[in-house]
């Protein structure tokens, strides 16, 4: 087995799922559990194909993508915000209504290909310098200029979670929304923001599929990615630079089987591709054996934020 | 405002009961005594693979028979029996006399729906079971799998070909023990290189799994999956490739080279013809490259200089049936002689195929 070209691999696997769960981790870090991560996915896949398709327009088709997340997320968060209604099943629903669209706009697309210039600049280029490393260049820095950008959006996003007063408000805002309110921090505001800004990376780690990974389109060409994105979002403890890791071993396991294969291990298949979901239950054992403060789910994920109820 | 609407409403109305009227009009004046054939789809018509080579044929089958024969279908028809039958009752309610079910899982709820309309003809494609009206229908796709395996191994310089296979089934151990016996036939040092995704259709996977080989230094890739994703990765990787279903070469320009494909349309003419005739048998159908319902597809300049004449010389002899795929002498993976000079394998041994030929480099997972 060629450990490099392996490992390689395992980056481009990886990377729809880092988006997903990193855009989940903060829409889950100001409270809100979306569900629809599959669907927004699969919305952002659609539409970046689609527009990329028709406009032949590398960057419309990445902001397409995106927008088309936020649309679904948007849907989501007059739901739960605004109106207060139940997460899980807004979730449930959007990934639902995600699915469909998909279909529906992808009908007509089904077996095209993008244009030349749109697949040339997605496709993996070496990054200056920083490829010359041995090893680390190889397998971090001969990728798709997508996978570029969603390490600048771990660390950008990680900064702006750790390092910054934004990130504290947020913080504040999943912890305790009312001590939030109380200390003068738009509520309603940061949920909508970052429950948007959940839904922008969704689309963008979907197109990642449909534009880089395989630029000629498919039904469903996520394949149930956005639901082991959900699984990732415990994995990684809430914390965008686990993820990182989380994201890859994912992505490791999914595509793992298909090379072991080669050396006739009397492992079944099943086993493997059970793994990512054996290890989410373990990390969530340990996190509850452990009680530690910074490992936990946010305190008011899941329930809308009611002033006149503080 | 109201008024207007309600105005609208009663405009839009009258519209579609006047379309509706005229669409009436023009069947009925077709034919008195026209047949109804109704499709039963797995997936949606659009599928860029399996359900699209069904509808092509039915579209086909339509043409071909014009006012004679009215077509209905459905879509996404679940492989659950209580759904089948509850299709098929509608479809009987419109008329229909002979039902096609096109998915492995239809098989239940087809034989039982079969008892209850006596006077209703029915096939279901790839099962087993048959019944006073119904039977079933499928194709031997293994022959194109040998020539796509010509094509293959004449192209190869590393002699490994990748082969990006759904599930360990007969079905599909068929098709890759026949394409390992073309390739061989043109070249007998060829590996073909076997990674199970164990899904139809998922395209992230079959990308991986595709890489994985190509990785290991296959330079050509063929797949029994209904994505083009195996396609792609060949394509990146500069490799060639085999498709599946249906013609891929507008996808991937630069790796595809041909595909054996199902033309269901050459079966489906003659099933409703024989409605038309009366004489519809239960018998269940094998068909094969004789009969067109297998072909390859045409191939593109990459296929090796040379294939086409050789294709197109085993497709004779195939098709005027000098020559049979599983002729002996073959060899199983561990060398030893399964198929002696002379012999030929049954349609039941080929149903029923649980091992690998000489020049498969994979398993067969117990668990099935």
């Amino acid at each position: 087995m060629n450990v490099i070209s392996f490992l390689s691999a395992v980056v481009q696997a990886g990377t729809p799922l880092l988006f997903a769960t990193v855009g989940e981790i903060f829409s889950q870090k100001v409270g809100n559990l979306n569900l629809g991560l599959e669907g927004m996915m699969l919305m952002g896949a659609v539409t970046g194909f689609a527009v990329g398709y028709g406009s032949a327009n590398p960057i419309l088709a990445l902001l397409g993508a995106a927008l088309a997340g936020m649309i679904g997320a948007l849907v989501y968060a007059f739901i739960t915000i605004t109106l207060k209604g139940n997460q899980e099943v807004t979730g449930l629903t959007l990934t639902i209504f995600g699915t469909g669209y998909a279909s529906f706009v992808g009908s007509s697309y089904v077996g095209y290909k993008l244009p030349e210039n749109v697949t040339e600049a997605f496709a993996k280029v070496s990054f200056p310098v920083l490829s010359e490393i041995p090893v680390i260049g190889d397998i971090f820095f001969k990728q798709s200029v997508l996978v570029y950008f969603s390490y600048a959006c771990v660390v950008f996003l990680g900064i702006l979670l750790y390092k910054t007063k934004y990130g504290l408000n947020l913080r504040m805002v999943g912890e305790n929304p009312a001590a939030a309110d109380a200390s003068g921090i738009s509520v309603s505001r940061y949920k909508y923001f970052y429950v948007l800004l959940g839904g922008a990376m969704s689309g963008i780690g979907g197109a990642f599929l449909s534009l880089a990974y395989i630029p000629v389109w498919q039904e469903n060409i996520t394949a149930g990615k956005g639901w082991i994105a959900v699984a990732l979002v415990i994995f990684a403890v809430w914390n965008p630079y686990r993820a990182v890791a989380g994201a890859y071993f994912f992505g490791g396991l999914d595509i793992i089987g298909f090379r072991l294969q080669k050396f006739s291990l009397p492992i079944p298949i099943y086993i493997i591709n059970m793994l990512p979901y054996v290890a989410t239950i373990l990390v969530l054992v340990l996190m509850s054996i452990r009680k530690s403060k910074e490992n936990k789910a946010p305190s008011s994920i899941g329930r809308a934020y009611f002033r006149e109820e503080r | 405002m109201k008024k207007f609407g309600i105005l609208f409403l009663a405009l839009i109305m009258v519209a579609t009961m006047a379309l509706g009227c005229a669409t009436d009009g023009e069947s009925d004046g077709g034919s008195e005594e026209q047949i109804v054939a109704g499709f039963i789809y797995v997936g949606p018509t659009n599928d860029g693979g399996y359900t699209t080579a069904h509808d092509n044929g039915r579209l086909y089958m339509e043409e071909q028979l014009g006012d004679a024969v009215r077509s209905i279908y459905k879509e996404n028809v679940p492989e659950d029996k209580g759904e089948v039958v509850k299709v098929i009752r509608e479809m009987v309610d419109q008329g229909a006399n002979i039902i096609f079910a096109t998915s492995f899982g239809h098989m239940d709820g087809l034989i039982e729906a079969a008892a209850e309309f006596p006077e209703v003809k029915f096939a279901h494609c790839s099962g087993y079971q048959t019944a006073e009206n119904a039977t079933n229908y499928f194709g031997r796709m293994y022959q194109a799998r040998y020539l796509s395996g010509i094509v293959a191994g004449m192209k190869t310089e590393t002699d490994k070909i990748a082969y990006v296979a759904a599930f360990p089934i007969p079905e599909v151990i068929r098709g890759i023990n026949a394409f390992t016996l073309g390739a061989k036939s043109v070249n007998p040092d060829v590996e073909v290189h076997v990674r199970w995704t164990n899904t139809w259709y998922d395209p992230a996977s079959e990308k991986a799994a595709a890489e994985a080989l190509l990785d290991e230094g296959c330079d050509v890739t063929a797949q029994h999956q209904d994505s083009t994703a195996t396609m792609v990765a060949a394509e990146e990787a500069g490799a060639y490739s085999i498709g599946y279903n249906v013609s891929s070469e507008e996808a991937v320009p630069k790796a595809y080279m041909t595909a054996p494909l199902w033309n269901w349309g050459a079966y489906y003419l003659t099933a409703v013809e024989q409605v038309i005739d009366g004489t519809w048998t239960n018998t269940p159908y094998w068909g094969g490259m004789d009969e067109g319902v297998i072909s390859l597809d045409e191939m593109t300049e990459l296929a090796p200089q040379g294939a086409a004449e050789k294709v197109a010389e085993v497709e004779a002899k195939i098709i005027s049936g000098e020559f049979d795929v599983f002729n002996g002498p073959i060899y199983n993976q561990a060398g030893e002689e399964v198929v002696n000079e002379g012999d030929s394998m049954t349609d039941e041994e080929m149903l029923g195929f649980d091992w690998f030929v000489q020049g498969v480099v994979g398993d067969i997972p117990e668990s099935n």
